[in-house]
């Protein structure tokens, strides 16, 4: 293929983007996603000439570009190759992985081949956490890797599903159901002969709260988005899962996207919507065809016409867009900012209008209420928290994968049908709700999954992550991966999490190096609690949570290593210590002596992408990703 | 008709009318709450979260710039948890940036007894100033990220949209369009961004030459603004 020159040719761009155009401002990201398949990425003049076309102000479209980590303002690799590093990959070796791919082709996580044939980025959670380690090859799932045996699976992500109950699951497991093999949409019929305000009962009365992470009562929000005043009303279905050990929406849409978009039709037609989003979050491209065919089906049979349709939007790479009003503003073609809260959604929502916004569990959840009926759904679970639960199972398991459940059934029933911890390892600790959850240890074991017994025993539910890890694993690296998570995914809008997750990663960085400094731990407690109590948005809110679990949990990691307390503890057997260390530190200098060497004889072949930002250029993968992503400072 | 509305603010009863923020109402009874973002004539974003207060019955500490008075609402502007908020954000913003032109944020440092020491080896937000107009020089070194500046280019004053975002995170910094200098971008040389800056990131030019050391005889005679543009033209 020639090369297309972006400064003279901006031909191809119109036909990619003209179908956005009469969508105004909402239609950019849409843009921006088709003007980058047709160049690879985006240049200046294809920024300015979208920024044209739609209107935007120059500046604008900039800011959109820069804020999500899927978008380059600078070639890539016509190939690019995206290794998930967080902590469920980590488990798997995920750091060799990425040094495989990288050494392989002499490149730095973050750099391009000068031939621009492959870019090879660390990343955070790419959603495929059962079948670590992963990485995401252009738009197609690479899962199960293993380099001992050179084998992978390339393609549509395999879905692993167990449980004692097949609810929500029941069409998983076995490729995309067909709307054919769906059947028709019964519930939706059965609703639609129903009064819109029995609707909402019927799911008020069922106990259904958001899976998504906030637990808020389902039938509440409906109600406030029914009775609000206000014209259109939106639904939206929030498959923007991007929460650290969280797969199940993948798979819930991969396999059965009739169930969601079932939830989505009695939705709307409880609170009179008519229109509805489907936001799917950008590290899933395999997906989008499968729910554009799946939407299609339903168009066909009539169950999505000119009463309710539903759009699909593509994010770009960033977790902050799971938070619903972020979420909104992506949809508006804007930077995934969080707005202030209250106003609520429920009043003023997508476009300032009335909107409805659930997970995609929880819209799954919908079918099935209004089929049995609440009182007959009430029968799955508990009292106070009815109905089935999918948890995602990932880690030191034996078997990982995607669990339903009832709600009640214990963490230690769970690992149990999971076959145990792998290898016939013991259990050190679950981290539970995902990276903005909270650890779980051996005596959590008993505590059933209830909302009610886990708030008891302060752990929250969350998305629904279980990740396991065994005796041996060195949790201070754990939480090193996720404080660089939060720093990377941390919107900036807010000083508390914007300055606080950057603070709270260089902190948790020096305890996992063994390199605490003396007020490590008050500072680290500080900015954890400043986080959680002032932060604007749920990510701040629980950017510390897991770190202040583990601080709880095991204060010995946050001792300063090799501190005062510990040698007086030690006393002889500091003196050696202390000399095996000179020993070693004398050989590491060595030896970085002759890498350096090494470097600088290679330098010249490599500096072809000149890094500019001095900032990033500080070695670690995670930052060196970032310079990957905003390589506008040239000029 | 405005209602009126009772609550009580550090142990003091106020009456105010509804639809009254918290900052506002705390003003009516001299109880200071701090703010670095707000600013009277910019949309309040809520977003330096300096002016968090603890309201009882809440679970997080809330922005008095805008959340509104409630009815019989029980407000602490100075609880331990606010204080400590407070005194952390300062250090954080300490340990991020330069704030040598900002006498209102270094003495608010001094009230909470923040350490502008609290973070070592913090990496700092630095960067070059930024000299492309006649008009006036970015330094975001200096830069806390309060939006003042994108707002009133924006819908809060003049519709210009000459700036917006760079990045994301704490790797965020104002920014024009690819980066251009400012003559290149639709900059009208307004000044309103340089009026609501509260740091000196924005600063006037000659005010800049002046701390450079420059006199007022060079500065006057100095080849700025239209008529260095029309020389560069001529070549």
């Amino acid at each position: 293929m020639p090369e297309i020159d972006t400064s003279t040719s901006l031909t191809p761009l119109h036909p990619a983007i003209e179908s956005y155009i009469p969508l105004g401002r909402s239609g950019l990201l849409p843009a921006l996603h088709a003007a980058q398949k047709v160049y690879g990425w985006l240049s200046e003049e294809v920024a300015a000439e979208i920024a044209r076309t739609f209107h935007v102000p120059l500046a604008d479209v900039h800011g959109v570009i820069e804020f999500y980590s899927l978008f380059y303002n600078e070639p890539i690799g016509k190939r690019i190759i995206r290794v998930c590093t967080d902590p469920a990959c980590a488990l798997k070796d995920a750091d060799g992985l990425l040094n495989h791919f990288c050494s392989h082709h002499g490149l730095e996580p973050g750099q391009t081949t000068r031939d621009r044939t492959l870019t090879i980025e660390a990343s955070p959670c790419l959603g495929l956490c059962e079948l670590a380690p992963a990485a995401l090859v252009n738009d197609e799932a690479e899962t199960n890797i293993n380099l001992q045996t050179d084998s992978y699976d390339l393609g549509r992500p395999p879905s692993m599903v167990y449980g004692p109950i097949r609810l929500l699951t029941f069409n998983c497991g076995d490729g995309t159901t067909s709307l054919a093999k769906y059947g028709e949409y019964a519930a939706l019929q059965k609703a639609r002969g129903m009064k819109r305000e029995d609707v909402i009962n019927e799911i008020k009365a069922s106990g259904l709260v958001g899976r998504g992470g906030a637990a808020f009562p389902t039938g509440v929000k409906w109600e406030g988005a029914f009775k609000a005043e206000g014209n259109p009303k939106y639904v939206v279905c929030n498959a923007d899962e991007s929460e650290p050990g969280t797969f199940k929406d993948r798979i819930l849409l991969l396999d059965d996207p009739h169930r969601t978009i079932e939830g989505m039709c009695i939705a709307a037609y409880a609170i009179g919507a008519n229109k509805g989003y489907i936001y799917l979050r950008g590290e899933y491209p395999y997906i989008l065809p499968v729910l554009e065919n799946a939407l299609r089906e339903a168009r066909g049979a009539g169950y999505l016409n000119e009463d309710f349709d539903i759009e699909i939007r593509l994010g770009a790479g960033a977790y902050i867009c799971g938070e619903e009003t972020a979420l909104f503003e992506s949809i508006e073609g804007k930077r995934g900012f969080p707005r202030v809260k209250p106003p609520f959604p429920t009043t003023h929502g997508l476009f300032g209008k009335p909107t409805v916004i659930n997970n995609v569990e929880t819209l799954c959840n919908v079918p099935l209420i209004v089929s049995k009926g609440a009182a007959e759904y009430r029968k799955i679970g508990t009292e106070k928290s009815p109905g089935p639960k999918l948890f995602c199972v990932s880690g030191d398991v034996a078997k990982p994968g995607l669990y339903e459940i009832p709600f009640g059934v214990t963490l230690r029933e769970l690992l149990d049908m999971a076959g145990g911890v792998a290898n016939k390892r013991k259990l050190q600790a679950v981290l539970f709700g995902g990276a903005a959850g909270a650890f779980a240890t051996l005596d959590h074991l008993d505590v059933k999954m209830t909302f009610e017994d886990l708030r008891a025993a302060g752990l929250p539910l969350g998305s629904g992550v279980v990740m396991v890890f065994d005796e041996t694993r060195d949790m201070r690296d754990v939480l090193k991966r996720l404080g660089h998570f939060f720093a990377h995914e941390s919107c900036g809008k807010c000083y508390p999490c914007q300055m606080g997750t950057q603070r709270q990663k260089e902190i948790l960085d020096r305890i996992a190096a063994g390199k605490m400094l003396e007020g490590d731990l008050e500072r680290l407690q500080d900015v954890g609690w400043t986080m959680t109590d002032a932060s604007l948005c749920g990510l701040g809110q629980t950017a510390a949570s897991a770190v202040l679990s583990a601080i709880k949990l095991w204060p010995e990691l946050f001792k300063e290593e090799g501190g005062r307390v510990k040698d007086e503890e030690r006393g002889e057997k500091k003196e050696v210590r202390g000399k095996k260390i000179v020993a070693k530190a004398k050989a590491v200098k060595a030896k970085v002596k002759t890498q350096n060497a090494k470097k600088r004889t290679t330098k010249t072949v490599k500096s072809k992408t000149p890094s500019k930002k001095t900032k990033s250029d500080k070695s670690k993968p995670g930052s060196k990703k970032k310079t990957a992503r905003k390589p506008a400072k040239k000029r | 008709m405005a209602e009126n509305i009772t609550l009580t603010i550090d142990g003091k009863q106020v009456s105010v009318e509804a639809g009254t923020t918290l900052l506002k109402a705390a003003e009516q009874i001299g109880v200071e709450i701090p703010t670095i973002c707000f600013h009277e004539a910019t949309t309040a974003n809520a977003l330096c979260r300096i002016c968090v207060v603890e309201v009882e019955g809440q679970r997080l500490l809330q922005p008095a710039c805008i959340l509104k008075a409630g009815a019989d609402m029980k407000v602490r502007t100075r609880s331990e948890k606010v204080v400590r908020a407070r005194r952390t954000i300062l250090e954080m913003l300490a340990s991020t940036m330069d704030l040598s032109d900002a006498p209102e944020i270094l003495t608010m440092m001094d009230e909470y007894g923040a350490n502008a020491d609290r973070f070592p080896q913090a990496e700092r937000r630095e960067s070059e100033v930024k000299d492309d107009n006649p008009m006036y020089i970015r330094d975001y070194s200096k830069c806390l990220l309060c939006w003042r500046c994108v707002q009133v280019c924006a819908e809060d004053a003049q519709y210009t949209y000459a700036i917006n975002f760079e990045g994301r995170g704490y790797e965020t910094q104002i920014g024009t369009f690819f980066d251009r200098p400012i003559p290149e971008t639709t900059c009208v040389l307004c000044g309103q961004c340089v009026g609501v800056c509260p740091t000196g990131a924005l600063k006037p030019k000659r005010e800049y030459l002046l701390e450079q050391g420059v006199s007022p005889a060079e500065i006057s005679v100095m080849n700025t603004g239209r008529k260095r543009r029309a020389a560069d033209k001529r070549g």
